[in-house]
């Protein structure tokens, strides 16, 4: 079936255009929907079609699609000439070697590597090699709350601890309303929180050479402490445990949770119905007391990075495109709209990313961020480890008790599965 | 081959030119040969056998040329692929890729290993799923297609809203029941609790959790029932009523009749009908997908989304190659075997 799979999406991919006049760029999906982007990007292409000549065909790929498609383009040497990836996906996709490297002679084609922020930069690839592809659009985790809930419970300041955040959550729950919002059912959005909360324990994923280390005390530690916000603390709707299509964020946007922890959510609130007086935000909290050898982080570094193929039949306008979309000018102007933070320093200091939101973002993102493991094998951290989580919420919304032997347990046999 | 090319070329031409213009060539060629008449006529005699001989091979090639494109190519591919370890590393340039033999087969089939166990327990799951669906699938079409075999007001538009389930895009379908399974906000638990007061305390989850098994046969059957129904009422058309009117002066009863009448004349239909269901079922990628994403509950996690999760979201393309070709194998010998046994109950019969 995977065969028949890949050879299904080979098919759909559109033959390599020959000139140097036309590229094909993948875009992924930052608005709030498929036509949004297009409508965001047309200009900005038109623009660029005439500075250099050169027509961009665009195509808006939506998430769930976007890896396959770029795993079926990798395979055949066929499809597009540039393509949006996200970032947790770059030393996965660099192993494939489709992409190209920006080394020094690669950087200065577009400007020079000093431009961008050190931390976006690090979520371009493994460690001690080139990156296999440039951010383009930043991001971070930040605690939303909604302002009218915590002033009605008498609180007066968002919580900086985990210890404070379940004691205001509490008081945040009632017959009508929840303390905290959970996409329970996500795998990626799981595996984003295991991996904060394993940072904050002092644990790690994997080892300095790749290898998995899931089964640790640190991650069980981890794992229990954001389940048990539904299963012990119970200030989260049990009914979170299946949410998976970004209902934890309608759920705070209509006011049915004063917390949500999310990337850049200002821009689906608002397209909810909730305006930007109505919620506040805050980094996401520590842990009052850190154990040892906790890290002081409270984020991935989240965002989207654009790269090159390398089966690309016009490099040279590929990387004139790649220059231009990581200009001052143009990241000003795309990030504005779909509410992220620029990847260039240069652009970051545009009063547009003054507003309280993409301040905290940016707090977040310049201090207490850190990559996920840039690891090739970090997508199938991501679906594995995220499902063992899923059913764990799944066992605490139905009552069953949260062991931490269960986890370990659970996270023994991913990691072997891992290995093959 | 003693005959002339000339006249081989001859056969060719009445066929290929406008007929008006073929007696004159044909005519004209055979005095340039100067055949004489008898040996004319032994000669086409043995061209018509030989042209008889080729042609059902000439009629079947395209669709034998399209089946090997279509079909057998991608799963020598994917034989080939199950033999790699065709990873990330690998996936630009197959040739690169370690061979690796049997490996992919020895863990899927090791069921010490948490990939044999995790897949044996999915398989376990996959047949559980595939012989209730199928099971009520039939039974609901076949008792659709009996109570509507005599003609009555309304059947028509009874048998097209029947049809309805079929007749929609599988996509649109599968999300409109993800939302009715919702526990906060579904239909059915609005049905189910608020209304009927069925259930005492907590709302039940049906997308996570032990329900989710059976959330999933629900839509399956209810997107598979009306194919049965279709294939059942066609069947049905071929009974003759006499049988039935034979059988009614005997004083069977309605039992009797579907017990000795009508199954053992839908036997034909049912024995294709079943086989068809099965595989459909066991393969069916998009219910479960749509339904559930990516990661479908332990409880739900069917054979075609586990291979899927172990090649996609694994990047290793080897594995799942193997999964899926073991998986093909076993298909394979439930159909062998049950065409074996259902032809010879047919011959004994």
């Amino acid at each position: 079936m995977a065969a028949a799979l890949l050879t299904g999406s080979l098919a759909a991919c559109g033959e390599p255009v020959a000139d140097a006049k036309t590229l094909t760029y993948w875009a992924s999906n930052q608005g709030s929907s498929l036509e949004f982007d297009k409508q965001t990007l047309a200009p900005v292409l038109e623009r660029f079609e005439q500075q250099t000549g050169i027509h961009v065909k665009v195509e808006v790929v939506p998430w769930s699609d976007l890896l396959n498609r770029l795993l079926a383009a990798a395979t055949s040497g066929r499809g597009p000439d540039v393509v949006n990836i996200g970032n947790t996906w770059s030393a996965s996709l660099q192993a494939t070697n489709a992409l190209i490297s920006f080394d020094p002679q690669a950087f200065d084609r577009i400007g020079g590597k000093d431009r961008f922020v050190p931390a976006a930069l690090a979520a371009a690839g493994a460690p001690g090699k080139a990156p296999a592809a440039v951010p383009l659009y930043s991001l971070s985790y930040a605690l939303y709350y909604n302002k009218q809930m915590f002033a009605d419970a008498g609180i007066s300041k968002p919580p900086a601890t985990w210890e404070e955040l379940v004691e205001v959550g509490k008081k945040l729950t009632n017959g009508k309303q929840w303390g905290l919002a959970i996409e329970g059912a996500n795998p990626s959005e799981n595996a984003h929180h295991a991996f904060t909360f394993s940072q904050q324990y002092g644990g790690e994923w994997f080892d300095v050479s790749g290898k998995p280390t899931f089964d640790t005390d640190q991650n069980v530690a981890a794992i229990k402490r954001y389940i048990d916000l539904m299963a012990v603390d119970k200030i989260v709707n049990p009914s979170n445990a299946e949410y998976a299509k970004n209902e934890s964020l309608s759920d705070f946007a209509n006011r049915k949770a004063a917390m949500l922890l999310w990337q850049a959510a200002g821009s689906a609130f608002q397209a909810q119905g909730m305006s930007p007086e109505e919620y506040g935000i805050a980094q996401v909290p520590f842990p009052a007391n850190p154990p040892a050898g906790g890290k002081k982080v409270n984020s991935m570094v989240a965002g989207i990075n654009i790269a090159v193929f390398r089966h690309s039949r016009n490099l040279e306008g590929a990387m004139e495109f790649v220059k231009f979309m990581t200009s001052d000018a143009e990241q000003v102007a795309l990030n504005k709209v779909y509410g992220s933070l620029p990847s260039v320093k240069a652009a970051l200091a545009d009063p547009a990313f003054a507003a309280p939101e993409q301040k905290v973002l940016a707090e977040v993102l310049n201090s207490t961020a850190s990559p996920l493991p840039q690891v090739t094998t970090e997508s199938q951290f991501e679906t594995l480890v995220g499902a063992v989580m899923k059913e764990q919420f799944a066992n605490a919304a139905n009552g069953k008790p949260i062991t931490a032997a269960a986890i370990r347990a659970k996270l023994k046999a991913v990691e072997q599965r891992m290995k093959g | 081959m003693t005959r002339p090319m000339g006249a081989r070329g001859s056969a060719a031409v009445p066929v290929r030119r406008p007929m008006h213009a073929a007696p004159d060539v044909r005519q004209h060629h055979a005095r340039a040969v100067g055949a004489p008449p008898k040996q004319r006529s032994q000669r086409q005699r043995r061209r018509r056998r030989i042209r008889s001989k080729y042609l059902p091979y000439l009629l079947v090639a395209p669709a034998v040329v399209l089946e090997i494109g279509i079909h057998v190519v991608p799963m020598l591919v994917g034989v080939w692929m199950s033999l790699l370890e065709l990873t990330q590393f690998h996936i630009q340039d197959w040739s690169t890729a370690p061979f690796v033999g049997i490996d992919n087969y020895a863990a899927t089939v090791n069921f010490h290993s948490e990939t044999g166990k995790a897949l044996l327990k999915s398989f376990g799951i996959t047949v559980l799923y595939t012989s209730l669906s199928v099971f009520l699938s039939w039974l609901f079409g076949l008792s659709a297609a009996v109570f509507m075999q005599r003609p009555f007001k309304g059947r028509a538009l009874l048998r097209t809203l029947f049809l309805t389930p079929y007749a929609l895009p599988v996509y649109a379908a599968v999300i409109t029941w993800g939302f009715l399974f919702q526990r906060d906000t579904g239909l059915i638990n609005h049905v189910l609790v608020d209304q009927l007061g069925l259930v005492d305390g907590e709302r039940p989850f049906w997308l996570i959790g032990e329900n989710s098994f059976w959330a999933l046969l629900i839509v399956s059957v209810w997107r598979t029932w009306p194919f049965a129904l279709l294939c059942i009422t066609a069947g049905l058309q071929n009974v003759s009523t006499e049988m039935y009117e034979a059988a009614a002066i005997d004083g069977a009863g309605f039992w009797r009749r579907l017990s000795s009448v009508t199954l053992p004349s839908l036997r034909p239909v049912n024995q294709v009908l079943l086989l068809v269901l099965f595989l459909w079922t066991f393969n069916d990628f998009n219910t479960p997908y749509v339904l559930f994403g990516g990661s479908a509950p332990p409880e739900a996690d069917l054979i075609s989304i586990h291979i899927y999760n172990s090649s996609f979201s694994t990047w290793d393309f080897g594995m799942g190659s193997a999964m899926s070709v073991v998986l093909l194998l076993f298909l394979l010998l439930v159909t062998a075997v049950y065409l074996m046994i259902t032809n010879r109950r047919r011959i004994h019969a």
